[in-house]
């Protein structure tokens, strides 16, 4: 059985010793990596860096005022909670195909960093809709469909803590994860046709000669909520492999003590009757 | 010829547990051989592994000609498994039960209805709901219904565990049918005296293996012997003249 | 497989019938939602009538989440499973044979309640083309996807409050869907009911092809 192994750019690899079944793996203190932390730090400065050019270098829009800022994040937010299910799906076909627990534990992680996602996206639409519109909440297409899209998250990581058997649990997990992208798909569709019907404006109607600064804004948050995606998604795979390593069966070492009961019970039977 | 079921060093798992950690079993055509042991010990687990329902993970194990190994499914449709739950229908009658089930395998209605036939379910009490029913008269449902797939394995797992005296012995007469007319009946058992009487043969497992019996009074059966058994076990030798010695 | 769907239809079919849940139960149930509705809009008739379709479907969904918990309590009885596995019948046939079931059952008590929006919400029928057709293809999609997650939570202690949280979310299209159509039909204006109805049966044919599909893997997987 071939696991992706996750290593790192050094090469240093998680579970150690996973492809050998009659040792246990050394566990690592921490997820952290020569990699991820490259990776971090990329994230912290491209986060200073939408700071700058969001809040400060880039001008307010002649509509929205000043409230268009939270765009910077709240559009790349939803493009990651996309991807983030996207992900999830993939790695849910993976698995139903090839059975190795990597892929399951991907599914898993990248279905709660969706979630985090899915919170910011509506958050920050929330926030933009107070001084625009005047309510925290408003039925237009995006919105609805986050949320809709959010209980859809939160269905799939309550069926995925299920206390079952772990074979049958990643199975009906990934039945369900592999369902998630067409139900995305389908609810965006008919909630955006839905809300067509009254004309009502979409959240972000990015102009598109949208220029200067404030794409230049955009294309920073779209990097900096990537990088934080990135990383936020490497560690929580790391960790879910890391309890995967450590719940696995040791199948040499069970098989030794459930054979031990056979030589307790041949005693008990040798006992003159 | 070929044995029916024949088991070498079988691994099981039933999700992280090895229910079975290394079974050797051969059973041929027409042989009736008795499972015994301690509760745990892997009984229903062989069984229902030769059902092709748990999946082996290590060892040999061929069914009726089947590597279960490479697929357990086509071995399904050849076996017949009476288990501890009854697979019926409680807001069914015993005739759409068995009809169903029937169907669901292909029997037609004539071999249903003398699946009815053979364990007297064909009169008052074929239009009762099986959750009206005793545990015996449920069992003998359940009885039917694997009857009517005419199974070429038996795989009975305590069968005549919750039933009176009179049905205990019409389950052996069918068995004894079915034997004759060239099945082969592997069961699992703690009614010592009357399945040690019904069997050709007994084996004994214990944490999940086959191990030897050590001889005790009554002189019964011959054992799988593992191949790490210790010099203060020894071969007991079979008196009864029906026991035969395991290949 | 059709052989295989045909028997498992009607023995879901028959358990209902000898059970009557779904008359006793189900159906009354139903009929209060509606009646709940009117408590909690008051009821001014104008209103209720307005809002009859999304009601109407609201109530629908509701029942259809018992009526789907039904169906997969059928097959959680003991031993059911490995019986069903070693039968031999065709997955891809048990389910579209449980599904069939369950539409035959929702289109019962569609039909319930849609002579109780008439009677008790005063709304009066009108482009009975759309609204049977509409039906029809979101019954066949509630029915379709109801059954692919009954399955998925199928012999889960926590079966009761888990299969809502799946399943309704994943039906919001449908409801969408079905009302729009229904609001167009009663209005009188169908041409803009049609393209929803057109929905309606893409996600039936959709979750069809799909719980076929996967009804075998969870059988086998669980």
């Amino acid at each position: 059985m071939t696991a992706p192994t996750p290593t790192t750019a050094t090469g240093t690899p998680y579970g150690a010793g996973a492809s050998d079944a009659t040792t246990r793996p050394v566990a690592p203190v921490h997820t952290g990596s020569r990699a991820s932390r490259v990776l971090g730090g990329l994230a912290l400065g491209s986060i200073v860096l939408l700071v700058l050019y969001g809040l400060v270098w880039s001008p307010p829009d002649a509509e929205m005022a000043d409230s268009v800022r939270l765009m910077y994040i709240h559009v790349p937010a939803a493009s990651f909670l996309y991807t983030g299910c996207f992900i999830t799906t993939v790695a849910s076909a993976l698995w139903l195909r090839r059975r190795t627990p990597g892929w399951d534990a991907l599914a898993g992680a990248s279905a709660e960093i969706s979630l985090v996602f899915a919170a910011i996206t509506l958050g920050t639409g929330s926030l933009w809709g107070r001084p625009t519109w005047g309510t925290y909440w408003t039925w237009d297409a995006r919105l609805t469909s986050t949320a809709l899209l959010t209980a859809l998250l939160i269905g799939y990581l309550a069926l995925r803590r299920l206390d079952v058997d772990p074979t049958a649990r990643s199975t009906r997990a990934a039945v369900l994860g592999l369902l998630l992208v067409p139900n995305v798909i389908i609810v965006n569709r008919s909630v955006e046709w839905w809300r067509s019907l009254h004309q009502q404006s979409t959240l972000v109607k990015l102009d598109p000669t949208i220029e200067g600064q404030m794409l230049v804004a955009l294309m920073v948050g779209f990097l900096a909520v990537g990088l934080v995606f990135t990383w936020l998604l490497v560690h929580r795979f790391r960790v879910a492999w890391l309890e995967y390593q450590s719940e696995r069966l040791d199948l040499d070492l069970a098989l030794v003590e459930r054979r031990a009961e056979a030589g307790r019970a041949s005693e008990a039977g040798r006992t003159p009757a | 010829m070929e044995p029916v079921v024949h088991l070498r060093a079988a691994v099981a798992l039933l999700g992280r547990f090895p229910a079975l950690a290394g079974i050797d079993l051969d059973v041929a055509r027409g042989e009736i051989v008795l499972l015994r042991g301690p509760n745990g010990a892997g009984k229903t687990t062989v069984l229902r592994a030769c059902a092709g329902l748990v999946p082996v993970v290590r060892g040999e194990a061929i069914v009726l000609g089947h590597d279960l190994r490479r697929d357990p499914r086509p071995v399904r449709r050849r076996v017949g498994l009476l288990g501890h739950d009854t697979g019926l229908f409680d807001d069914l009658t015993v005739v759409d039960n068995v009809r169903f089930w029937g169907r669901a395998c292909g029997a037609d209605p004539a071999e249903i209805a003398a699946a009815m036939a053979l364990v007297g379910l064909d009169g008052r009490l074929r239009d009762v709901s099986v959750g009206r029913l005793s545990a015996g008269q449920r069992r003998r449902t359940s009885l039917a219904c694997l009857l009517a797939r005419r199974p070429e394995l038996w795989l009975l797992d305590e069968p005549h565990a919750g039933l009176d005296h009179e049905t205990r012995d019409q389950l052996d007469v069918l068995i004894g049918q079915a034997v004759e007319q060239g099945a082969t009946v592997l069961l699992a058992s703690h009614e010592l005296d009357r399945a040690e009487s019904l069997a050709h043969r007994v084996v004994e497992l214990a944490g999940g293996t086959t191990v030897a019996l050590p001889t005790h009074a009554s002189g019964v059966s011959q054992a799988e012997v593992p191949a790490s058994r210790t010099p203060e076990q020894e071969a007991p030798a079979p008196s009864s003249p029906e026991v035969t010695h395991v290949a | 497989m059709w052989r295989d769907a045909a028997l498992v239809a009607g023995r879901d079919l028959r358990v209902e019938l000898r059970s009557r849940v779904t008359t006793n139960q189900v159906a009354p149930f139903s009929v209060l939602v509606l009646i709940l509705f009117a408590f909690a809009l008051d009821p001014d008739r104008q209103l209720l009538e307005r809002l009859a379709s999304g009601l109407y479907w609201t109530a629908v969904l509701l029942a259809a989440l018992l009526a789907i918990s039904r169906s997969a309590a059928i097959d959680e009885a003991d031993g059911v499973r490995d019986a069903l596995r070693l039968s031999g019948l065709d997955p891809a046939g048990v389910f579209v044979g449980k599904a069939a079931a369950v539409a035959a059952v929702l289109l019962g008590l569609e039909v319930l309640l849609g002579v109780g929006v008439v009677v008790l919400y005063g709304v009066e029928l009108a482009g009975a083309g759309l609204v049977v057709l509409a039906g029809v293809a979101a019954t066949v999609a509630v029915a379709a996807t109801g059954t692919l997650y009954g399955a998925l939570v199928s012999g889960l202690r926590v079966r009761e409050t888990l299969l809502p949280l799946l399943l309704l979310p994943v039906l919001a299209p449908v409801l969408i869907g079905a009302t729009r159509a229904f609001e167009a039909a009663l209005a009188g204006v169908p041409a803009d009911g049609w393209p929803w109805c057109g929905l309606l049966a893409g996600l039936a044919i959709l979750y069809s092809v799909a719980g076929a599909l996967a009804y075998g893997t969870l059988l086998e997987g669980s």
